[in-house]
């Protein structure tokens, strides 16, 4: 293991999160084919890496780049039902499955990255909470355009509307997706190996920006703007990089969830569902990339395996959220906590250094 | 007509979400924090006003001043056991504590009440208002609602101007340091900050539960959000500012539901308040802040 201790700090920082995962998938993928789990946690699988996948994307702009966001459910859906469209479209031509996913993924990342644009320029004039009010006001408004959305396919190829099916002027063909009841009938082809390397390049695409050059601008924007700036750091472009770069992950992380289901509502990917993935980032500790897939992956199964309690669950997971909340952030708290971990690491330190000598000496 | 009738209406719907939003921009003046929560304690104060009248046989009044008690208290509670252990703690911090009240103020009425519509009754039992040879046809509901919305303007600007407690909030607001050197106990004043915004939540939602007459768990949340918008749009933290907004959110959302499209109405509103917020980063009536370096 000499090669981890060579490593800088933050190189391994990353080693461990990408070790996490893959261990994490190759635990799950052997319960799973020893059938050692059960089939509403199998169902789970997917929808876990998506959020995972969120999550990271969230913490860039949230964690990294501290800008408060309450819209990144918007570049979900928009990626949600583009990849599904361009799925539906590519059925004929290209035959594996596996292929068509990856090139949809694609495909939703570049239309989210392009919406991510589109609400990034005007949001990147403001600050602070107008900027998350006005991030809001984008989720709303990208639901209620879908909302009103219709796309048909035929013999000819993609047809559009904004009023209802009829106007799509179609012949024959078929309706993949109809407004307010959103894209029906699609195959379901997202697996749990594509979720999961759909993290892994999540993972690999975020934390080589925030070491990067790029990275260390955005976290110095974030820290004090003036100062960036005075230093000639061109501030918005970094904002407006870190925003878009999360809204085409998110936009790839909405095309393969919605792909692990047969039909997709607007309505899904609510305002409800942008805090939820904030959740995920501040209780995993906001710009903690292993904190914020840690809380994705619990806080998603947390409502599963609270069912046993039947109605109480959504009740339990408030009351969970609100004293976890209080306790890790309540100073008196937090102090007795930093105390021990303090302690802890101190403990393991020594421990490191201990090791260190040691294979010195057998050098 | 048609227009004048679509402008009544959308004074009224904006004079429910000004009413919301002064309770928004209140907590946000003073605690700096965003109470996500604010739209389900509308939906306690339906629901507490419901069951006085529909359950207990209560004359409507009474009905209307238990909800307003009934969610004073609920305000301060989860004041003292959510917030105010957070009061050090980093705003977001704070947002996340709101949302998992927002859930557990949601959840508990579906536990309580159960998922079903309740049909509302009617608390206000006058004539409809009839003018221009009968033409224009007011309902009793929304002259009451813009009576109240005006009443509650007035007497909110005379308590923050005039009496001892508003200028203790009015000093809170401006620097919680300052203002507890001079002696003022700043616990006590975010709490009746509290009270107050959730007792204007109560009166609003029985309001809008009278206006619109199906009473759920999640009847709170999207009123709740628009009058977040409209807070912001006239200049969060200003108390005109949250009448203005709320007025002119409530009459741009009907007109475009008349006018422009039904389905497209929520994205015209928050589409106005993007523009707002473009042209004047503070919102209408809200204050510029010069950024010292």
């Amino acid at each position: 293991m000499d090669f981890i201790r060579n490593m800088s700090k933050e190189s391994r920082s990353n080693f461990i999160t990408y070790a996490m995962v893959i261990v994490a998938f190759l635990i799950m993928q052997a319960l799973s084919s020893m059938h050692a789990i059960s089939s509403s946690m199998t169902g789970l699988l997917v929808p876990i890496t998506a959020y995972i996948c969120m999550s990271i994307s969230l913490n860039l702009v949230v964690g990294v780049s501290g800008e408060l966001s309450l819209g990144h459910a918007g570049f979900m859906s928009v990626g949600a039902f583009t990849g599904v469209v361009a799925a539906a479209a590519l059925a004929g031509v290209v035959e594996s499955t596996m292929l068509r996913l990856l090139l949809s993924i694609v495909i939703a990342g570049a239309a989210a990255a392009v919406a991510g644009i589109l609400v990034g320029i005007p949001v990147m004039r403001l600050r602070g909470d107008y900027l998350a009010i006005v991030t809001l006001a984008f989720g709303e408004i990208i639901k209620n355009l879908l909302n009103n959305l219709y796309v048909g396919l035929d013999s000819r190829g993609l047809h559009f509307s904004m009023t209802d099916t009829a106007t799509l002027g179609m012949d024959g063909g078929k309706v993949l997706v109809n407004g307010p009841q959103g894209a029906v009938g699609f195959p379901m082809i997202s697996t749990f190996t594509a979720g999961f390397l759909l993290v892994m390049f999540t993972l690999f695409v975020v934390q080589n920006l925030i070491y990067s050059r790029s990275g260390r601008a955005i976290k110095a924007v974030r820290d004090n703007r003036i100062a960036a700036e005075s230093v000639g750091i061109d501030t918005t472009k970094y904002r407006l990089m870190a925003f878009v770069v999360s809204a085409a992950l998110a936009g790839m992380a909405g095309a393969l969830y919605a792909q692990n289901y047969t039909a997709i509502v607007p309505k899904k990917f609510d305002f409800n569902t942008s805090i939820l993935i904030l959740v995920f980032v501040v209780l995993g500790g906001m710009g903690n990339i292993r904190g914020g897939i840690l809380s994705a992956a619990l806080l998603t199964i947390l409502p599963e395996k609270l069912r046993f309690i039947g109605d109480y669950r959504m009740l339990m997971y408030a009351i969970v959220l609100i004293l976890v909340m209080l306790f890790s952030n309540n100073a008196q708290v937090r102090m007795q906590v930093e105390s021990v971990q303090d302690e802890i690491s101190r403990r393991m330190d020594d421990q490191f250094e201990a090791q260190g000598s040691k294979g010195g000496d057998a050098r | 007509m048609s227009f004048l009738i679509a402008l009544i209406n959308g004074i009224s719907l904006g004079s429910v979400y000004a009413i919301i939003a002064l309770g928004y921009t209140m907590v946000y003046g003073i605690a700096k924090m965003l109470n996500f929560a604010h739209g389900d304690v509308i939906m306690v104060g339906g629901y507490l006003c419901f069951i006085a009248i529909n359950s207990l046989g209560l004359p409507p009044l009474v009905g209307i001043l238990l909800s307003v008690v009934g969610c004073t208290c609920l305000g301060i509670v989860v004041e003292r056991a959510a917030y105010k252990p957070l009061r050090q703690a980093p705003s977001l911090a704070v947002l996340i504590t709101a949302i998992g009240v927002s859930y557990f103020l949601q959840n508990s009425a579906l536990l309580i009440w159960g998922a079903d519509p309740k049909a509302f009754p009617s608390v206000v039992n006058f004539p409809s208002l009839k003018l221009l040879n009968g033409q224009l046809t007011i309902n009793s509901i929304t002259v009451v609602t813009v009576l109240t919305a005006a009443v509650v303007m007035v007497g909110l600007t005379l308590f923050t101007q005039r009496t001892k407690m508003g200028k203790a909030m009015r000093a809170c607001s401006e620097d919680k340091g300052a203002a507890q050197l001079m002696g003022i106990n700043v616990d006590t004043t975010i709490s009746m900050v509290f009270a107050i915004g959730s007792g204007l939540a109560a009166i609003a939602g029985v309001l809008l539960c009278s206006a619109y007459p199906t009473l759920m768990p999640t009847t709170g949340s999207m009123p709740g959000i628009k009058a977040f918008t409209a807070a912001v749009f006239g200049g969060i933290g200003s108390i005109p500012g949250a009448a203005l907004g709320g007025i002119l959110l409530g009459v741009i959302e009907i007109m475009s539901k008349t006018y422009i499209s039904t389905q497209l109405s929520d994205a015209i509103v928050f589409g106005v308040l993007i523009v707002v917020l473009l042209i004047r980063p503070a919102g209408l009536l809200g204050k510029e802040t010069r950024e010292k370096v």
